[in-house]
């Protein structure tokens, strides 16, 4: 069986749809410095959970609604947290970046359910 | 008092004057001023742990925003409510309209009202599961009453939601 090489040298267009000019040499853009930089600060940013706490006075029917709106959950995922949550206090409904992660608390917020931010530890 | 959807409205109908009244309470019911408890369980805090600067930032813009989305939904119920204005007679059996637009709005104000009222009166979970508690003795009683009539109406409006 043959494998495909690995490393062919594909002339890639700057832009899509424009050829590449002729005396453009090889690309020195982005420094991979500056690259992984970026991505060390992604990876801060990553390890963060949206947490849904129990409430006795929101309706079990509204916490669903509330987590297919906010996150476009299907029906049956939003009632699993929903249940997860009356059941054991508390569910992670999200992960991801924490700026991300506040905009969700704050749309939870706003429908007045009791959720916050934890960093992974 | 029969609740039903026609057309674009939801119509509560045969409100005698005790629950007219009772829906007529619905902005203030949900008002937290002079209610510490209420404050910080309608303004809750976005983190458990010691993040000060999220929270300092938190209650610098967020919150002001919250109370802005929240004002407006009690806003709007309460000119929903206007239909109910008028003296004690004209309140005899009238009738309540609320167009499906308002929907979020009421879902809103209704849960603000119940939480804060939950929060003054801090009943417990076992309170709030008992439906059947009757009858009205107490000024106790008629909160633990509003809250589980606003949250018969908060029912009503999801399942039409849902339809």
């Amino acid at each position: 069986m043959n494998a495909a090489p690995l490393t062919a040298e594909v002339a890639v267009p700057l832009i899509p749809g424009i050829p590449r000019p002729k005396s453009a040499g090889p690309s020195t853009i982005g420094a991979p410095t500056i690259e992984k930089e970026t991505q060390a600060e992604e990876e801060l940013d990553l390890p963060w959970h949206v947490v849904v706490h129990n409430d006795p006075v929101n309706l079990m029917s509204y916490v669903t609604m509330v987590f297919q709106r906010v996150f476009g959950y299907p029906r049956d995922k939003a009632e699993r947290h929903m249940l997860e949550v009356h059941h054991k206090g508390r569910s992670i409904l999200w992960s991801g970046m924490q700026e991300r992660a506040e905009l969700y608390v704050q749309q939870l917020h706003g429908y007045l359910l009791l959720a916050t931010i934890e960093k992974v530890s | 008092m029969e609740i039903r959807r026609r057309k674009n409205q939801i119509e509560i109908s045969e409100l005698d004057p005790f629950l007219a009244e009772l829906l007529r309470q619905i902005p203030a019911s949900g008002n937290t001023e002079g209610a510490p408890a209420a404050e910080q369980r309608i303004f809750s805090l976005p983190v458990n742990g010691k993040e000060t600067e999220l929270c300092a930032e938190w209650k610098m813009y967020v919150e002001p925003e919250l109370r802005r989305l929240f004002q407006t939904a009690t806003q709007t119920v309460g000119a929903d409510l206007e239909q109910l204005n008028g003296n004690e007679e004209s309140l005899a059996n009238r009738t309540l309209r609320i167009p499906t637009k308002h929907a979020d709005a009421w879902l809103s104000a209704l849960n603000q009202a119940r939480l804060v009222i939950t929060a003054k009166n801090n009943f417990t979970e076992l309170e709030l599961s008992d439906h059947l508690r009757s009858p009205i003795g107490s000024r106790r009683d008629l909160s633990l009453f509003q809250v589980n009539l606003y949250g018969f109406l908060q029912e009503f409006i999801l399942r039409e939601l849902d339809c």
